[in-house]
C-alpha cells in the first residue's frame, strides 16, 4: 500500500491534496534555501577554524615574549606586581564590540578601544623606567592579539552553533516533513482513486440494474402482448388488462396505450 | 535589530591568572576596581578549587565582560568546569603563563577544532 508511513491527519479531499502539495513544494524550496545557507556558513568556518588554529598558536609566542619582558623588568626595578595591583582603578584597555553579518548571522568581532595614558605613574620611578614602559607596550600588544584571537574564537563558537541548528533544520525537513508531506500526498491519492474507483463501480451498477429492470420490462410488454393477441383472437376485446406488479405505473399505462392502438389497429 | 545586542554592553577584559599574568596584563591598562569587584583573580598554588570555581562563574555571568582569560595550567585545574562552559560570551581564552608554556592539546576550543578538522 502507498502512504503507509507517518502522515498528517487529513481529510482526503482534492482541496487538502492542493494545499499538501503547495505545503511540500515550500518546504523542498526551504530546505534548498537552507541547504546553501549551510554551505555558505561552513565555508565561512572553515576559514575561521583555521585562523583560530593559527592565531592561537601565534599567540603562544606572543605570550612568551611579553613574559620575558616582564622578567626583564623585574630584574631592573624588582617586584612590581603589588604596586601595578593597587594602581589599577579603571581600564585603559577596553574592547568594542562590532558586528558582521554572515548570511543572517551575527558575528561578533572586539575591537581594541585604547584609552592613552597610564595609570601607573609611579611604577618604576626609582629605576627601570624604560623597562616598564617597554613591557607595557609589548604586554598592550599580546593583548591585542588576544583580542583578535578571541573575536575569531567567538565567531568560531557562534558559527558551530548556528551550523548545528541549520544542520539539523536541514535534516528534520529532509528526513521528516517532506516524507511526511509525500506520504500524505499519496494516501490522498488512494484515497481519491478509491472514491473514484467506488463511484465507476456503483454507476456501472445502477447502469446495468436499469439494462435489467429494462429489458425485463420490454419482455413482460411483448409476452403480454402476445397474450393479448391471442385473447383477442379468441375472445372478446374489452377484457381488463392483467395486473403487472413488476414494471412501473407509467410502462404500464404505455403498454395499454399500445396495446390499444395495436387492438384498435 | 530587534533583539538587543548581546555583546553591546560588555567592554572589559577579565583574567584568572598567576600574579606574573596578572601583572603584565594590568601593566598593559585592562584592570578596573569598583569598590565591590576586580575584574582579575589571582591564583596561587595555594588557592583553593573551589574559589577559582567560584571566581571563573561569577565573570562568565557578568555582564560587562566580553573576553575572560584563563592561564592554562589553571583552566587544568578546573577543566571540567571549562570544557562545559559553552556560551559566546564572555569569549572565554586560555593563555600560557610563564612557567607554563602553551599546549594546543588541552585547549578546550583547540580541541574542538581539531575533532572538526580530523572529521
Amino acid at each position: 500500500m502507498s502512504g503507509t508511513g507517518p502522515r498528517e491527519s487529513i481529510f482526503p479531499t482534492r482541496m487538502a491534496l492542493t494545499n499538501t502539495k503547495t505545503r511540500l513544494k515550500g518546504a523542498q524550496t526551504g530546505h534548498s534555501l537552507l541547504a546553501k545557507k549551510r554551505d555558505a556558513l561552513t565555508t565561512r568556518f572553515r576559514a575561521i577554524l583555521r585562523k583560530v588554529d593559527e592565531a592561537k598558536r601565534k599567540m603562544g609566542r606572543v605570550m612568551q615574549l611579553a613574559s620575558f619582558s616582564l622578567a626583564e623588568v623585574t630584574y631592573a626595578t624588582g617586584d612590581i606586581a603589588y604596586l601595578v595591583q593597587e594602581q589599577a582603578k579603571s581600564a585603559s584597555f577596553k574592547v568594542r564590540a562590532k558586528q558582521e553579518n554572515v548570511s543572517g548571522v551575527v558575528l561578533p568581532a572586539f575591537e581594541v578601544d585604547r584609552v592613552p595614558g597610564t595609570d601607573f605613574n609611579l611604577t618604576g620611578l626609582g629605576r627601570g623606567g624604560q623597562q616598564v614602559l617597554r613591557s607595557k607596550e609589548v604586554y598592550a600588544k599580546a593583548v591585542e592579539t588576544l583580542v583578535e584571537l578571541a573575536s575569531l574564537q567567538t565567531a568560531f563558537m557562534i558559527l558551530d552553533e548556528v551550523i548545528r541548528a541549520t544542520n539539523r533544520r536541514v535534516n528534520a525537513i529532509e528526513h521528516v516533513v517532506i516524507p511526511r508531506l509525500d506520504n500524505t500526498i499519496k494516501y490522498i491519492v488512494s484515497e481519491l482513486d478509491e472514491m473514484d474507483r467506488e463511484e465507476f463501480f456503483r454507476l456501472k451498477k445502477v447502469q446495468g440494474k436499469k439494462k435489467r429492470d429494462a429489458e425485463a420490462a420490454e419482455a413482460k410488454r411483448t409476452a403480454e402482448l402476445a397474450a393479448r393477441e391471442l385473447e383477442s383472437d379468441l375472445a372478446a376485446p374489452a377484457e381488463p388488462p392483467a395486473a403487472t406488479p413488476m414494471v412501473d405505473e407509467s410502462i404500464a399505462s404505455d403498454l395499454l396505450s399500445s396495446k390499444d392502438v395495436d387492438v384498435i389497429f | 535589530m530587534a533583539t538587543s545586542n548581546p555583546s553591546k554592553d560588555r567592554n572589559l577584559l577579565a583574567v584568572i591568572g598567576d600574579e606574573d599574568t596578572i601583572t603584565g596584563l594590568l601593566l598593559a591598562g585592562i584592570g578596573q576596581v569598583t569598590q565591590d569587584h576586580k575584574n582579575f583573580f589571582i591564583v596561587e598554588p595555594k588557592t583553593e578549587i573551589q574559589s577559582i570555581e567560584a571566581t571563573f562563574s561569577a565573570y562568565t555571568q557578568r555582564e560587562d565582560i566580553a573576553i575572560l582569560l584563563i592561564n592554562q595550567h589553571i583552566a587544568e585545574r578546573i577543566r571540567p568546569t571549562v570544557d562545559k562552559y559553552q556560551q559566546a560570551f564572555p569569549a572565554l581564552l586560555e593563555i600560557p603563563s610563564k612557567d607554563h608554556p602553551y599546549d594546543p592539546s588541552k585547549d578546550s576550543v583547540l580541541k574542538r577544532v581539531q575533532k572538526l578538522f580530523g572529521e
